[in-house]
């Protein structure tokens, strides 16, 4: 059964004000257990809405959507358990963080969920484990982190409350390339080690490429496909002409292939393009 | 949502009220906002009530609008309404222990409710009417006589504009932290009032930081375009007093003296 699922969601912002804008038009997907689910698309394209949609912040105008098989605005009171099984890192997560220490703030999820002190300790040094949080700074005050420090404490407030679904918005934007390396090797062993559903939006497709196993592709507010790496990728010129691109390193196997070397264009990482250029001269 | 407040926002239009001058708009709001105050009996509060709805219609901005910079407040409202109900005196109508209603109370009630709504209401077509640097330059200078006392005016406006201009950027962030705690299990919809205030702390502590975050940056981006106060400072464009301004000013006499005229002919209902 799917993990998630959208059913022919709509949803309009300022309703019958001059600032009416549909923001999703009719979007049906289903995202299976364990998947790790990349989201592109055009700036304004709808990914955020979307998102933002699967934990219950927003609530979609027309069209349902499922957790685990049971409709999330069934029961409106209990929206927040969805918050809680639906874990949302937002762009930028770093200016949520409010507590004095970062352990606090990390624990602010699990506490609000009432998880007794034993098991709310677990759940945060778990998580501070997953993002590379050394135990030292726990102890510190959130603001006299480094920028990608605070990155890490607030994403780990999010993976404390131990979540079937992550979704990350955007998580690596304005980190240095070191960094963001680290934070999407550290979300690949996350979703790895926890087997659990991760949903990543990003601009990058390098980033993408690199971590999705499937890709949902986003347009003006529509689904436009939702398909594995190498399906999507393969439609280059489609995905130029909505504002997109493909990783660099296929478009380079693609100009390579134009020029006449047999080589496979459906190639989406560095070293999957390195090792397909050695064999291609064996 | 908080993104719904639309108090002190822009909303750019064509309408007469827009092409006004911002001076005379300024001066004008000030003069309604006193003769909302001097009414003192029903004819009197209708009539500048009445004056007031017109030149919001005239804005040609829907009037949703309005309502909604006034859901800001409504709390404010009801709260002086509710409390001047108690207060005054006249025929007692209604009495139950210490609590006495009486007309003077009723009246009391009814005026002052009116009169901030009306406030609000006349308050938010300057806003929505003027953009904020028009309103800025206005308020330099109706000011710039004061520069003789050395008081700062070009500062003074600065600073006023950089709050006007950052309120919907404030709401804005506003939003995205309380998604971001909301989606780490805060819950800001029930509970009794401390542990609603309680549960605004999460809010509050980011958007302070990130409001100090933003204060250094925009110094240092003014700093950067050799910003170093009003001296010697040219405009793009120039205020204007038009024939609109004329108009404008012979109407809200007309609405002015009828208000007088219903305060001295008519027995006041309020003190």
């Amino acid at each position: 059964m799917s993990v998630l699922k959208a059913e022919n969601i709509r949803l309009v912002y300022g309703a019958g004000t001059s600032f009416e804008k549909t923001a999703l038009d009719d979007v049906s997907f289903e995202i299976e257990k364990g998947e790790l689910v990349g989201v592109i698309g055009h700036t304004g394209s709808g990914k955020s809405t979307l998102v933002q949609l699967l934990n219950g912040l927003l609530k979609p105008t027309e069209g349902k959507i499922y957790l685990n098989g049971k409709d999330i605005w069934k029961e409106p009171k209990k929206i927040r358990e969805v918050r809680f099984k639906v874990g949302m890192v937002f762009q930028y997560p770093e200016y949520q963080l409010f507590e004095e220490t970062v352990y606090k703030d990390i624990a602010f999820g699990p506490k609000n969920m009432g998880l007794s002190e034993e098991e709310t300790d677990k759940k945060v040094r778990m998580a501070a484990e997953f993002v590379g949080l050394k135990e030292e700074l726990l102890d510190k005050l959130p603001f006299d982190l480094s920028g990608g420090e605070k990155r890490r404490a607030a994403i780990a407030g999010v993976i404390a409350m131990d979540p079937d679904v992550l979704i990350l918005d955007e998580p690596t934007a304005g980190l240095d390339p070191l960094g963001r390396d680290a934070l999407l090797s550290q979300i690949k062993d996350y979703h790895e080690v926890r087997k659990n559903t991760v949903i990543l939006v990003s601009h990058s497709m390098e980033d993408i490429a690199r971590l999705a196993d499937r890709i949902l592709v986003m347009n003006k507010g529509h689904k436009v496909m939702l398909d594995t790496s190498e399906n999507v990728f393969a439609q280059g010129k489609k995905l130029e002409e909505m504002g997109l691109r493909v990783p660099q390193i296929t478009k380079i196997m693609m100009l390579l292939r134009e020029k006449g070397l047999p080589v496979n264009t459906s190639v989406l990482t560095v070293e999957q393009g390195f090792n397909e250029i050695i064999n291609m001269n064996r | 949502m908080v993104r719904d407040v639309t108090l002190g926002q822009y909303m750019p239009g064509r309408s007469v009220i827009h092409r006004l001058d911002a001076r005379s708009k300024i001066v004008l709001l000030f003069a309604y906002i006193v003769f909302i105050f001097v009414s003192v009996n029903y004819m009197a509060l209708m009539l500048i009530t009445m004056a007031s709805l017109l030149v919001v219609l005239t804005t040609r901005i829907k009037f949703r609008m309005y309502l909604k910079s006034m859901k800001v407040i409504l709390i404010v409202v009801l709260f002086t309404g509710i409390l001047n109900l108690f207060y005054g005196s006249g025929d007692t109508l209604w009495e139950w222990q210490f609590i006495k209603i009486t007309e003077g109370g009723i009246n009391n009630a009814v005026f002052v409710t009116i009169r901030i709504a009306t406030l609000v209401l006349i308050s938010s077509v300057l806003t929505f009417t003027t953009s904020p640097t028009d309103l800025t330059d206005a308020i330099e200078r109706l000011l710039s006589p004061l520069k003789l006392l050395h008081v700062k005016v070009h500062e003074i406006a600065m600073m006023m504009t950089i709050a006007l201009r950052f309120i919907p950027v404030l709401l804005e962030e506003t939003d995205k932290i309380m998604n971001a705690q909301k989606a780490r299990g805060a819950d800001m919809e029930s509970g009794n009032i401390m542990k609603r205030i309680k549960a605004l702390i999460p809010v509050l502590i980011p958007l302070f930081v990130s409001s100090f975050r933003r204060a250094n940056d925009l110094a240092m981006a003014m700093e950067c375009r050799c910003y170093n106060g009003g001296k010697g400072r040219t405009r793009m464009k120039i205020l204007k007093f038009s024939l609109w301004d004329l108009w404008g000013l012979v109407f809200s006499i007309i609405i002015f003296a009828g208000v007088i005229l219903c305060n001295v002919y008519f027995p006041a209902t309020v003190r």
